[in-house]
C-alpha cells in the first residue's frame, strides 16, 4: 500500500497542501469522529504531549473546540491569550515562542490577527504550529471541517457546486475553503458586495458572481460569512440593513439551490444579517454539525502532526 | 508485525481446509467454555481479526442458531509505540455497536507474537465499557511474548525464530486463506 503519509511539523494553510494530505486529514478525521461518540470520550494518542494555544485575538469556538479536541486526546494544555500573557509587558512574539519552546512544549496552536504570522514563526522554532486563524489569510481548520462536512454529506467533493456569500475580503474561512476546495476539484463560486470580494480572486481558479441569485442557483452547499465588522475601518457597503436586504439569504432565496443543498456557516452567525432566523435553524442548515466535526478534524490534525514532527529531528 | 507487507510466498503452515477446521473448533470451545451463547460477544482487532471475528460469528450461529455481536476495535491510539514511530500509522474505526457492559468479550486477533497489541486492545475495550470477563482467541500463536499475556483459544500453536515473520491472508483481502511464515531462513 502506497498511502500517502504525513511528514509535516505545522499546518499553516491549505494552500501548502496537496490533495492526497488533504483527504489524508479528512479520512483520518473520520476516525476520530467516532472517538466523540463514546462514553468515555478519551484516547491516550498524544498522551505526554503539551500543547500550547495561543491565541492572541479573542475566539471561543475555535479555541474551545481544540482544547476538547486536545483533551480527548489525552495531550497536557495550556491556554494563552495576549491580555494574560506578557506580551502586554512588550514582549515580542519571537520572544514569546522562545519561551514556549524552552518550556518544553510540543504543539503550539496560534491565531494571530496579522496574516503570515504562524508562517514566519514555523521557521524559528521546533514545536510543530498549528495554524487557528492568521489575519485575513486562512483558517486551515475551519477549511478542512467545511470540506469534512461536505463530504460526510454528499459522498465526495469533486463536481460538488460550493457558494460562499458574504464578506470574502476579510474571510480567512473562505481563502482555505478556496484553496482546498479548489484541489478537490469542487466548483466553486464567490458572491458578495464588490467591495468585499477581493480583486483578482478569479485567479484562483473560482467563479464571482455579484447577483445572490444566480450564484446559488443549482448550488450542492452554501456557506454563508458574516460581515466582520472588526477588521473593516472604512465604508464598504452603505449599511447593515442595506446589505441584509441584498445578501441576506432565507428560506425563499435558498430554494434556489438543489433541494437537497445544505447550509452552512463558520460561526458567529448573525440571525437577520447574513442569514435570516429560520433558515438558520432549518433542517437544511448543518452548522451546529460543523462544530461537532471540528473536534474530529482537530484531533486528526494534532495526531498527525505529532507524527510528522519526528521527521524533522 | 501488524500490515506487513512481503511479496514472497513463504512457506505455508495453515491451508485454506485447516484455517475453517481450526476456527469451527475455536467456536466449539467458545460455546462450550461459556456454556452458549448468553452474554457473548466478539471483537475482532482490525485488520484481519476483525474479518475472523466475523467467520466466527457465522460458525457459532451454524451451531447454535443464534447470531452474537460481532464488533471491530482499532488499536492504534493506544499503541505504545506511537511516540517512537515515524509518520503516524493510519487509523481506522472502531465499530462497535452494543454496550460492553457485562458482556463476555472475545478479543479475536490473527498473530500473537508480542503480546503488545493485546495489551493496547484491552486498554481500548476497557475505555469502550466494562465487560464481564474478555477472552482471546487467535489463528496462530507465534511465541516470543513480551508481555504477560496467553490466548485462551489458539488456532494452532506455530514454532518462529525472531527474524521470521507469520503472515494470514485471508479470502476477503487477498484472494485466498492461507497461514504463511516469511522471511529467516525459510524464504
Amino acid at each position: 500500500m502506497t498511502k500517502t503519509q504525513w511528514k509535516r511539523k505545522d499546518l499553516l494553510g491549505l494552500r501548502d497542501l496537496s490533495a492526497e494530505e488533504i483527504e489524508l486529514i479528512l479520512d483520518t478525521a473520520k476516525s476520530f469522529s467516532e472517538v466523540s461518540q463514546r462514553e468515555v470520550k478519551k484516547v491516550p494518542a498524544l498522551r505526554g504531549k503539551t500543547v500550547v494555544n495561543l491565541f492572541l485575538e479573542p475566539s471561543t469556538r475555535t479555541r474551545v473546540s481544540f482544547e476538547l479536541a486536545e483533551k480527548r486526546l489525552s495531550a497536557d494544555t495550556i491556554g494563552m491569550t495576549s491580555s494574560g500573557s506578557s506580551m502586554t509587558k512588550g514582549e515580542s512574539l519571537w520572544d514569546t515562542i522562545a519561551n514556549i519552546e524552552a518550556l518544553k512544549a510540543d504543539l503550539i496552536v496560534m491565531r494571530h490577527a496579522s496574516s503570515g504570522a504562524p508562517h514566519r514563526i514555523s521557521n524559528y522554532t521546533k514545536c510543530g504550529i498549528v495554524n487557528a486563524g492568521d489575519g485575513i489569510n486562512e483558517h486551515p481548520t475551519q477549511g478542512l471541517l467545511d470540506m469534512f462536512t461536505l463530504r460526510e454529506l454528499k459522498g465526495k467533493i469533486k463536481g460538488l457546486k460550493v457558494v460562499f456569500v458574504g464578506d470574502i475580503l476579510h474571510s480567512r474561512v473562505a481563502r482555505s475553503n478556496v484553496w482546498g476546495l479548489t484541489k478537490l476539484g469542487a466548483e466553486v463560486v464567490i458572491c458578495g458586495p464588490k467591495t468585499l470580494v477581493p480583486w483578482g480572486i478569479e485567479e484562483l481558479g473560482v467563479k464571482v458572481v455579484h447577483d445572490v441569485k444566480k450564484a446559488i442557483d443549482g448550488a450542492d452547499a452554501v456557506t454563508l460569512l458574516r460581515i466582520q465588522m472588526e477588521r473593516q475601518n472604512e465604508t464598504l457597503f452603505p449599511s447593515i440593513r442595506e446589505y441584509a436586504s441584498t445578501f441576506g439569504l432565507n428560506l425563499e432565496l435558498f430554494k434556489l439551490a438543489k433541494p437537497d443543498a445544505i447550509l452552512m456557516h463558520p460561526g458567529p452567525i448573525n440571525r437577520g444579517v447574513e442569514i435570516e432566523s429560520a433558515l438558520a435553524d432549518s433542517p437544511q442548515s448543518y452548522i451546529l454539525k460543523q462544530v461537532t466535526n471540528g473536534i474530529a478534524v482537530r484531533m486528526a490534525v494534532l495526531y498527525l502532526l505529532s507524527g510528522g514532527m519526528k521527521n524533522e529531528e | 508485525m501488524r500490515g506487513f507487507f512481503m511479496t514472497a510466498s513463504g512457506r505455508q503452515v495453515l491451508d485454506e481446509g485447516e484455517i475453517s477446521r481450526a476456527l469451527a473448533r475455536i467456536a466449539h470451545e467458545i460455546l462450550e467454555r461459556n456454556h452458549g451463547t448468553a452474554r457473548l460477544a466478539l471483537v475482532g482487532i482490525r485488520e484481519r481479526g476483525d474479518l475472523l471475528a466475523a467467520r466466527l460469528q457465522k460458525k457459532i450461529a451454524e451451531i447454535e442458531k443464534k447470531e452474537i455481536s460481532l464488533g471491530a476495535l482499532d488499536i492504534t491510539l493506544y499503541r505504545d509505540d506511537l511516540s517512537e514511530i515515524g509518520p503516524q500509522p493510519e487509523i481506522r474505526a472502531t465499530s462497535i455497536a452494543f454496550d460492553l457492559k457485562d458482556k463476555v468479550v472475545i478479543l479475536v486477533d490473527d498473530v500473537l507474537f508480542t503480546g503488545r497489541t493485546i495489551r493496547a486492545a484491552l486498554d481500548a475495550l476497557i475505555d469502550l465499557g466494562r465487560p464481564k470477563a474478555i477472552q482471546l482467541a487467535v489463528l496462530v500463536d507465534r511465541g516470543h511474548r513480551e508481555l504477560p499475556i496467553k490466548a485462551d483459544y489458539v488456532g494452532k500453536n506455530v514454532p518462529t525464530s525472531l527474524n521470521e515473520s507469520v503472515m494470514i491472508r485471508l479470502k476477503e483481502t487477498n484472494g485466498k486463506d492461507e497461514a504463511v511464515i516469511v522471511g529467516g531462513n525459510g524464504a
